[in-house]
């Protein structure tokens, strides 16, 4: 059994805003060992990327409040001071964002900011710091790094700017990678091509990575297992064989359905969910997917437990709806159809 | 860059010959009435107004004259209707006053701009920022005039008080250093006052802007310490914008925008110059005076554009 | 209607159970308009100083009522001879010189100096004392005000719609008429402020204006309002004009085109009320530019013309006996920093309300 690297424990995280408090995470759990890739998976708001943040302590603020526990290695990120905190982000944690452009500081060298990152937790001088970075960006397949470690931000393309944003998270070992939706800024091919980057990378450095995005189409690529959020909370979660071959959630039936598929020729409309997302302020009564779910029944007023109700033990989900009988509907949901699976 | 410089000293040139036309424009054509007869006083009889035109060469069609006036103005013969003394040495008389203004208040504004923007910034919301906006606030409401003459009043003995500064006056560097020192202070506290408040917060906005960039997250997220971040990464972007004002607004003073404090302390500096002349409405200093003040912006808004394609790398000056 | 069977069910069925309870609201839409004005209702401060403001202008415009009713003095009453009762004895408005002779040496107390504030001693009258030549500094003060606020107001006003129309047309059009305007904003930009109201505010008054069918007297409010209006126009076009530049090209103006709209409608429809919170925040902080301006350009001579009382040419007229009496300037000081500091604060808050995270800002 791989060292339990995380453990979050019923994290809870609300904001104060003008318009009142602000729901963004509502007791998500989840562990992550060494050498696993954990995909979370779900749309806009549903958590996901706040979730993220929160683990490297990215959210703190005046406005915000934080329950529950995030375990690393034994120790509770969420009670660390700001202080301590620095020396798990960069060094234990890394993380890459969405948009490499505005992620990186467009003033300053590629090479420069990958140094920083290594000084600020090594002591290491300049020029070590400088090989190393150019060995990273060779390690993440930039061509020519001897030379493309003095460029600048706006000097690479797309993909390159994510390769040497991936370089610079792992350039002190870290023993988890959090990738917040680290291709959805990119082309489709591109995508594929960090994606396999990820996959290698993890086993290279042996280290543990988190993998957030609202695409199952890459998540099927990389992860182990999968997380689903909506509303803040973990509405599915199991292996990636669980969700995808025996999904319990109509809302991941929705997930699932709206992926475009070469291998079903159907002249129908792509399967869309319908309704938007609840207002994480003023959260809905009982199962928070029940406004939109087309199955929703009597029982859906009173909120699930996230449970194991079926036959693999890892695979939880919160749904009411009978197992054998959403065997049965599922597939003329996810197979295009119209959501009408009456 | 050298083809850029080309071009814009090009077009300097163009927006100088600019100014002085329309200089020109408004002190001649636009009062109506013949120069010639306010120059001559009240009691001018025809022949000395026409000797007065002949020598000012006023009799001569409009454009002639003000091209005159300009190579007078370059060769330094341009000589004041009003006293007959030549402009181009008044004002060179008055450049060290005007500099030694301009780079003390230069550099106070900028320092305690930047120190003041930044410390609002980083306490965002708790008590010193509230202080800090409400002083700058107040700073930038007050009129320079009146700042001038309420330190003076208050600090330089007016009212039988200790005379803790000296009023007004101006005792160059090469005389005295400590002097010219201590009889700066006032009038350099007084002009930047108003632009530490206006830089200020400025750099307040700009700060709490950068600090929800991307970039600024990455680097947290690299562990980084507070202090580098704020450094190397905040402060770095947020003063590119104060980089083109300060150009701007030092050009302006040291081409004697300062006229209002010159004229509240007696500093005899190029502003000062500029006010006694239109006092006089006597055009050859004035055109002289404009042209100077123009020059320096139009210098340096070239020198920010290129401040700027050093500071950022994006930016190409083609 | 909701049964306890997993068979009967329609897509009808979670619609009705959420309008049932009502509950799980979905996020409302509201107007940017309502949001700002929300938000600014909320800042309290703001709207005290906008209050303290209005207060001002409303005092100033009342200034008639206060010389029948209080003051008894007009804004030009000279009255260097007159004396006035204060608490029963009557004193000279302007002192006389005198000589006492102190421990056997003279004394001399120089002359012409006006009466201090006198609060409510003298029944109204000189409240804040008298000026140089005798007038009522309170009234002064209100009438004075109004030349000030009426010209700040003013050539706000005027500026910031010629320099609306300017940055329109330069940033709609492009081109030659882009170059044309921009050449315009860099020559007025590149005149010290000072130096080209001073010398325009000068010029103007010598013989007034007096072509293009109007004819203003030298000594005309408009005059001021004129230079100070033509001033700041890059100030206000040049930012305005950047952000009809980016607006130009955002796609609902492409789509507007295509449904064959002209130029004049697209500019009134679709730019202009992208640009309005800018334009507002701007008129605001112009206001306090300008009055400043005013202030400055009256102390020098170059803007409202004695025996007009304004704010600026009463500094002027009191900087030289400051130590004799300061109220001729040290009040309209005070008169100017706050109503500047209440148009400032209460700016800030309207660009707070209309946008938190604002770029908008005068560069100087």
């Amino acid at each position: 059994m791989a060292e339990r690297l995380l453990e979050v424990n019923d994290l809870k995280v609300s904001f104060a805003t003008e318009d009142g408090i602000v729901q963004a995470v509502s007791g998500i759990s989840f562990g992550l060992e060494r050498g696993k890739v954990l995909g979370i998976v779900g749309e806009s708001g549903s958590g996901k990327s706040v979730t993220a943040m929160t683990l490297m302590g990215l959210t703190r603020g005046v406005n915000a409040r934080f329950e529950g526990e995030v375990l690393y290695k034994g120790t509770d990120l969420l009670k660390v001071s700001d202080a301590e905190l620095q020396n798990y982000r960069g060094n234990e944690l890394g993380m890459i964002f969405q948009d490499p452009m505005t992620s990186l500081n467009p003033v300053y060298r590629i090479g420069d900011q990958i140094v920083e990152g290594i000084q600020a937790h090594e002591k290491v001088d300049k020029r070590t710091a400088r090989s190393r970075a150019i060995e990273l960006l060779r390690q993440v397949g930039i061509p020519n790094p001897d030379a493309r470690v003095e460029n600048y931000p706006h000097e690479f393309s797309g993909g390159m700017r994510q390769r040497a944003m991936i370089a610079m998270a792992l350039s002190c070992n870290p023993s988890i990678l959090i990738a917040d939706e680290p291709t959805t800024a990119l082309d489709v091919t591109i995508q594929a091509q960090i994606v396999d980057l990820v996959s290698r990378l993890k086993d290279d450095f042996d280290s543990a990575v988190i993998f957030i995005t609202h695409d199952l189409g890459v998540i099927a690529e990389i992860a182990d297992e999968i997380i689903v959020m909506y509303a803040g909370r973990v509405v599915e979660r199991g292996s990636k064989r669980d969700v995808f071959y025996d999904p319990q959630m109509p809302y991941t039936w929705g997930l699932l359905g709206s992926i475009p598929r070469l291998d079903r020729p159907k002249a129908e409309r792509l399967h869309t969910i319908e309704g938007m997302p609840p207002s994480l302020i003023n959260l809905p009564e009982g199962c928070k997917f029940r406004p939109r779910c087309p199955h929703a029944f009597e029982k859906c007023q009173q909120e699930p437990a996230l449970e194991n109700r079926v036959e693999a033990p890892g695979h939880l989900d919160r749904c009411w709806l009978d197992v054998e009988f959403k065997r049965g509907r599922r597939d003329e949901t996810i197979s295009g159809g119209s959501a009408e699976a009456a | 860059m050298i083809p850029f410089i080309i071009r814009r000293l090009f077009g300097m040139l163009l927006v100088l010959l600019a100014v002085s036309f329309i200089v020109y424009l408004i002190f001649i054509v636009i009062p109506g009435g013949d120069p010639a007869i306010r120059i001559a006083g009240r009691t001018a009889t025809a022949a000395n107004i026409v000797a007065i035109k002949q020598k000012l060469g006023l009799d001569q069609n409009f454009i002639v004259q003000w091209w005159d006036m300009l190579k007078q103005l370059f060769t330094g013969q341009l000589i004041s209707y009003y006293d007959g003394t030549n402009v181009v040495q008044q004002i060179k008389a008055g450049l060290p006053v005007t500099f030694s203004l301009a780079v003390g208040a230069g550099i106070i504004w900028l320092g305690f701009g930047i120190l003041v923007g930044t410390i609002a910034a980083v306490t965002a919301g708790r008590t010193t920022d509230r202080l800090i906006t409400a002083a700058a606030l107040i700073g930038i409401s007050m009129p320079v005039a009146w700042l001038g003459l309420l330190f003076r009043y208050f600090l330089s003995g007016e009212k039988g008080w200790p005379a803790l500064f000296p009023d007004g006056g101006y005792v160059p560097l090469t005389q005295n250093p400590a002097q010219w020192f201590y009889h700066l202070l006032l009038p350099w506290f007084t002009l930047a006052i108003l632009f530490i408040g206006f830089y200020g917060r400025v750099l307040r906005s700009n700060v709490l802007d950068t600090i929800n960039e991307d970039f600024v997250r990455t680097a947290k997220a690299k562990g980084l310490t507070p202090t580098r971040i704020l450094v190397k990464h905040t402060l770095r972007a947020s003063l590119i914008p104060i980089v083109t004002l300060f150009g701007l607004d030092f050009a302006a003073v040291l081409g004697g925008g300062a006229i209002i404090t010159e004229t509240v302390y007696s500093l005899h500096g190029v502003g000062w110059y500029a006010a006694q002349s239109i006092q006089t409405q006597d055009l050859p200093p004035l055109m002289g005076v404009t042209l100077y003040g123009a020059m320096f912006i139009v210098v340096f808004s070239l020198l920010v554009d290129i401040a700027y394609a050093f500071l950022d790398p994006r930016i190409r000056l083609t | 209607m909701a049964t306890t069977g997993q068979d009967e069910f329609t897509l009808d069925t979670a619609a009705e159970l959420a309008e049932e309870e009502g509950a799980g609201k979905e996020i409302q839409g509201r107007s940017p308009w309502a949001l700002a004005g929300r938000r600014l209702r909320r800042n309290h401060v703001a709207l005290a100083f906008l209050g303290v403001f209005i207060l001002v202008v409303v005092a100033c415009l009342l200034a008639p009522v206060y010389v029948s009713h209080v003051s008894h003095i007009g804004p030009n009453d000279t009255q260097s001879g007159a004396s006035v009762v204060i608490n029963g004895k009557k004193t000279l408005v302007i002192s006389n010189g005198s000589t006492k002779i102190v421990n056997g040496t003279p004394v001399v107390t120089p002359g012409g100096v006006p009466i201090g504030p006198q609060w409510g001693a003298a029944g109204g009258k000189y409240i804040l004392g008298a000026d140089e030549l005798g007038r009522d500094v309170t009234t002064r003060l209100l009438y004075g005000g109004r030349n000030s606020l009426f010209i700040g107001v003013t050539s706000a006003a005027i500026c910031t719609v010629l320099s609306v129309i300017l940055a329109l047309l330069a940033g709609y059009f492009g081109g030659t008429t882009d170059w044309i305007i921009s050449r315009i904003f860099d020559l007025i930009w590149a005149f010290p402020v000072i130096l080209l109201g001073i010398a325009l505010g000068t010029a103007l008054q010598v013989n007034g204006f007096h072509h293009f069918g109007i004819n203003l007297s030298g000594s005309s409010l408009w005059i001021t309002v004129a230079v100070i209006s033509f001033v700041f126009i890059p100030y206000i076009g040049r930012p305005l004009r950047g952000q009809v530049l980016a607006l130009r090209n955002r796609e609902f103006v492409e789509a507007a085109t295509a449904q064959g709209a002209g130029p004049i409608r697209i500019m009134f429809t679709e730019v202009l009320p992208n640009l309005a919170s800018s334009v507002l925040v701007l008129f605001t902080l112009i206001i306090a530019s300008a009055i400043l301006t005013e202030v400055g350009l009256s102390y020098l001579g170059a803007g409202v013309q004695p025996p007009n009382p304004s704010w600026g040419t009463m500094i002027e007229e009191g900087q030289n006996k400051l130590a004799t009496a300061p109220q001729i300037s040290l009040y309209a000081g005070i008169a100017i920093a706050i109503t500047v500091l209440s148009i400032n604060v209460f700016g800030d808050g309207l660009r707070d309300a209309l946008d938190p995270r604002a770029k908008i800002r005068i560069e100087h």
